[in-house]
């Protein structure tokens, strides 16, 4: 009852200073700050660029984890981190990278590059953008406090039950996973749902969709499979909620649960979870080839339809991750079919990037390294996925070391060098500054050679018999000094990553503001002035083709033909709800992780309550007035 | 080529390697224990042969990648006064679609069809008297073996006979384990309220290693059993021995150290408390391991007895460090006699 009171005096205390009625000049002079303008911004690019930075910063995370895991592998019987100590680090290695680096630094791209791409001042939801993004902030940062307060989860990423149940693994750990991922995941599918009807919508004039950039076309499938591929997600963990947290009995088989349904439930979320990661990457590097290959993407249609596909079948496929659970042969060989089948939409991916290349005038550029570097690694990742998809070899395969070293050829060799790629590419568009090409060359050299030295090795030790997630393993069996090459080659990845880190920070304290139109670009973002104006173009443009921005530069233009008059336009405004909101979430979460049920429903409460004050609130945005725009056009 | 010889050139240039560096070879060339490269089973030498095989195709499909590859990279750099005539590449070519649509689909019917045939081969339930069957239990962190037909049970270690067929019958009582045994075949998932099956064989006599597979908790790395495959004759003479009753305790330490076992130890290792079941200690004294990960020895039983979560972290034995020097003395005594 004490801590209610404590908590409904505090609750009056916020909503007395964020009402005014307590200290109006506080408030006052809290809206003139940077911080406020960044909290209650709606605008997609600065939302996308906190993505990306939350993104980078919980990557040195996850990575620093994983330097932690390599160091207790140098040498068998090590000390350093064992029994639950590394299993903690291996969950939140897996959790942290997939849910908190992966994703922030997709949807960051997708935010900032996707409206400029398709021609939009803003995504359709702006509002629901911002609350997409603080919901992930906060749930990513409840899902880590589990550190500090009372241990992290400890179930592995999969969080497979009963090992998850409260039984196998006491105290809260698993509940900062539960409640942690709900929170994200429900600002994720807010956000999948926002851009897909951003890019069906907000299209500019003669922006039909088989004109779309590459990157724009995927960003379009992996909403959808968020929209389809989170809620499994989200029932699953309710599931584990309700056993964690009230006694219910889903999971627990003395009672009659089931734990195969939870690797259903998971995998179902899980697998076309791999292709929401991977195929804005696959848009990404199809971006970068067409454009430092000075030539139009290579089977364009084609491309859509197996980015499709690939989507499509990314839903059949889940099986293929419990081969050894015991569901019989007949379901083991349909789904390795199934999961054969998708090697054809992704071959034709990789002809139709040679092929882009094929007769170009190739410039190497570090963002184009990464997408060099991408081709040999992505399709070596291809290939032992396809050897795994045959359930006989992945008896002997599964939950082994072979299986880490496929996916981190996928998600690295992918996912993250895509997203480097796309870093150094937008760099300019997102913050207005170039990065250093020399510190980023020393970066891809390092980092790539450091990948291929720490997962090559590994397929070898899943082979010589080493489980995965395992502190320790035999010695004079033959796996000291491979493990002892993938430690090292993680070390390299680690100074590589220091590298950009500083290359970051060298660019944010240069003064040099970056052309509009650095690589000689092909589709509209390159078309906005830099730093990109908050309503993005100040005419609306017209677009006649693939590659627009190329088309019209063929054409001698330098700039896209307008589709409309100088008029004024109408922008949204900020607001601080979405904050508010994913804030009571927060503390409502942590309150049901502490078992503490008033403060449970308190922050559910104050939820409420901010939702009303949304559903109640009179704001229809502002609008530029031309003036403004003929006024800033003159200044520059 | 066959898969030994290709196993040997691997060998051989892994020992190339090793003598240029002047390095131990037992750190780095895999040992016949739990080498999925080299198995003792039927099992497993299908599962390899699926390896090579689906690895065969893929080194084919790499083979071509890389050559466009390089051939992309190096003849189409942007290169100083020179243009190339860009009239001549299109940006979509039917017919070259249609061949890097098709000859993939070719090479994966290629690899589905042993595919499925292999599946259906693996779960293939043995059938007749010459078939031994092996209930499997996975513990937090342990191994429980039955033989029905027998009638004993062991833990940590499993004895079979070469040549034979052995049919596994493998569940759970508390977590999802998985059963494997990389030299011999490939694993089985260990389900709680589950029986999932797998037949395994090993053709050649040797001490395999054992290990669970899937994330089972803290010690989930240490949860490792041995795989004895002996003659049928020796095989047989183990049975025997299993199935006698109890050698007789005769010394007065002995006596003494069987109270102290009935009084303490009995609860979890007589299955009197099935939320704290611990492995069956009657045969102790024919056992080659310590908790599955131990040399067996005095000296590790006592260290194993005073801080068992020293060494597995999270097992549910507890200490008995308030044994003294004499009583612990009696008490190994005791179990290294239960042969």
């Amino acid at each position: 009852m004490g801590t209610l009171l404590i908590m409904i005096v505090f609750g009056l205390f916020f909503a007395a200073i964020f009402t005014g009625g307590y200290n109006n000049t506080l408030i006052q002079r809290a809206r003139k700050t940077t911080a406020w303008d960044w909290l209650t911004s709606v605008d997609h690019k600065k939302i996308g660029v906190m993505y990306f930075m939350a993104g980078i910063f919980y990557f040195v995370v996850g990575g620093l984890e994983a330097l932690f895991m390599r160091y207790q592998l140098l040498v068998p019987g090590n000390d350093a981190f064992v029994g639950r100590t590394f299993n903690e680090l291996l969950t939140m290695h897996g959790t942290t990278m997939i849910f908190f680096a992966a994703m922030p630094l997709i949807f960051g791209l997708i935010n900032v590059v996707m409206p400029l791409q398709i021609g939009a001042r803003d995504v359709a939801f702006p509002f629901l953008n911002s609350l997409g993004f603080w919901l992930f902030f906060f749930g990513a940062l409840l899902t880590n406090m589990g550190w500090i307060f009372g241990g992290a989860p400890d179930a592995g990423w999969t969080s497979y039950v009963q090992l998850a149940l409260n039984e196998y693994s006491p105290g809260p750990g698993v509940d900062y996973y539960v409640l942690g991922l709900q929170i994200a995941g429900a600002g994720t599918t807010m956000s999948g749902i926002n851009f897909l009807v951003t890019i069906l919508n907000m299209r500019t004039k003669g922006m039909s969709l088989l004109r779309m950039p590459m990157f724009t076309w995927t960003s379009l499938i992996t909403s959808v499979l968020i929209i389809f591929a989170m809620p499994p997600l989200t029932i699953a963990l309710l599931l584990l909620m309700m056993d964690r947290l009230f006694g219910a009995n889903f999971f627990d088989h003395v009672m009659g649960g089931s734990a195969v349904l939870w690797e259903h439930l998971f995998w179902i979320f899980g697998h076309p979870e791999v292709y929401i990661v991977v195929l804005p990457a696959f848009g990404i590097m199809s971006d970068i080839f067409s454009t430092f290959s000075k030539k139009k993407l290579f089977g364009y249609n084609s491309m859509v339809f197996a980015t499709s596909l690939i989507g499509f079948l990314g839903f059949m496929v889940w099986v293929h991750h419990m081969f050894t659970v015991g569901l019989g042969p007949v379901s083991n060989s349909i789904f390795a079919i199934a999961t054969m089948l998708i090697a054809i939409p992704t071959g034709i991916k990789v002809f139709n990037w040679l092929f882009t290349m094929w007769g170009g005038e190739l410039t190497f550029p570090v963002a184009m390294k990464w997408a060099i570097g991408f081709i040999p690694t992505f399709v070596i990742g291809g290939m032992t996925g396809i050897m795994l998809a045959a359930p006989p070899a992945d008896f002997q395969y599964q939950d082994s070391y072979f299986v880490v070293a496929h996916f981190h050829y996928v998600l690295i060799g992918g996912t993250v060098f895509a997203l480097l790629a796309g870093a150094y590419y937008w760099w300019p568009k997102m913050f207005g500054k170039m990065l250093s090409e020399r510190l980023g060359n020393w970066h891809f050299w390092l980092f790539f050679i450091g990948f291929h030295l720490t997962f090559f090795p590994q397929h070898f030790l899943g082979l010589f018999g080493m489980p995965r997630r395992v502190f320790t393993y035999e010695p004079n069996v033959g796996l000291e000094y491979i493990n002892q090459v993938s430690t090292f080659g993680a070390i390299l990845m680690g100074i590589g990553t220091i590298i950009f880190a500083w290359n970051m920070i060298q660019s944010f304290r240069s003064k040099k503001i970056a052309a509009a139109d650095p690589w000689d670009g092909r589709s509209l973002e390159w078309a906005t002035e830099t730093p990109v104006p908050f309503y993005n173009f100040a005419q609306l443009p017209e677009v006649r083709g693939v590659d627009a921005f190329w088309l019209e530069k063929q054409a001698g233009n330098k700039q896209m033909t307008p589709a409309e008059p100088l008029g004024k336009i109408h922008m949204p405004s900020g607001s601080h709800i979405p904050f508010l909101m994913s804030i009571a979430l927060f503390v409502g979460g942590w309150g049901l992780i502490a078992r503490s049920w008033q403060i449970g429903v308190m922050g559910l409460l104050a939820f409420g309550v901010t939702m009303f004050m949304r559903s109640f609130d009179r704001d229809h945005g502002f609008y530029v007035k031309p003036k403004e725009l003929l006024d800033k056009e003159a200044k520059s | 080529m066959s898969r030994k010889g290709l196993w040997r050139i691997l060998a051989v240039l892994a020992l190339a390697m090793l003598v240029l560096a002047g390095c131990d070879s037992s750190k780095i060339l895999p040992s016949d224990a739990l080498n999925v490269l080299d198995p003792k089973g039927t099992a497993g030498e299908k599962s390899l042969d699926l390896i090579y095989f689906s690895i065969a195709i893929m080194l084919v499909v790499f083979a071509i990648v890389m050559a466009i590859f390089i051939y992309v990279l190096v003849k189409f750099r942007k290169r100083e006064g020179v243009t190339l005539d860009r009239s001549k590449y299109k940006d979509h070519n039917t017919v070259l679609e249609i061949i890097w649509t098709v000859l993939p689909i070719a090479a994966l019917v290629a690899l589905a069809i042993p595919t499925v045939k292999y599946t259906f081969d693996l779960a293939e339930v043995p059938k007749g008297d010459d078939v031994l069957v092996v209930e499997v239990v996975g513990h937090q962190y342990w191994w429980e073996f039955k033989y029905p037909k027998q009638g004993f049970k062991t833990a940590q270690e499993l004895h079979i006979p070469v040549g034979k067929k052995v049919h596994f019958k493998i569940t759970g009582t508390d977590v999802l384990h998985a059963f494997w045994v990389p030299a011999l075949g490939g694993k089985m998932d260990v389900i709680p309220g589950r029986v999932n099956e797998l037949t395994l064989d090993a053709k050649k006599a040797g001490l395999y290693h054992g290990k669970c597979a899937e994330l089972c908790g803290a010690s989930h790395a240490l949860m490792d059993f041995k795989v004895v495959a002996e003659e049928q004759a020796d095989f047989d003479k183990w049975i025997a021995k299993m199935s006698a009753p109890p050698a007789p305790v005769v010394t007065a330490k002995e006596k003494q150290g069987e109270e102290i076992f009935n009084s303490s130890c009995i609860k979890c290792h007589a299955g009197m408390d099935p939320k704290r079941e611990g492995p069956d200690l009657t045969k102790f004294g024919n056992r080659q391991s310590i908790a599955g990960i131990l040399k067996y020895d005095e000296k590790n039983l006592k260290a194993w007895l005073k801080d068992p979560k020293s060494i597995k972290p999270g097992t549910k034995m507890e200490k008995f460090d308030f044994l003294n020097d004499q009583e612990l003395d009696a008490l190994t005594q005791y179990l290294m006699n239960r042969k």
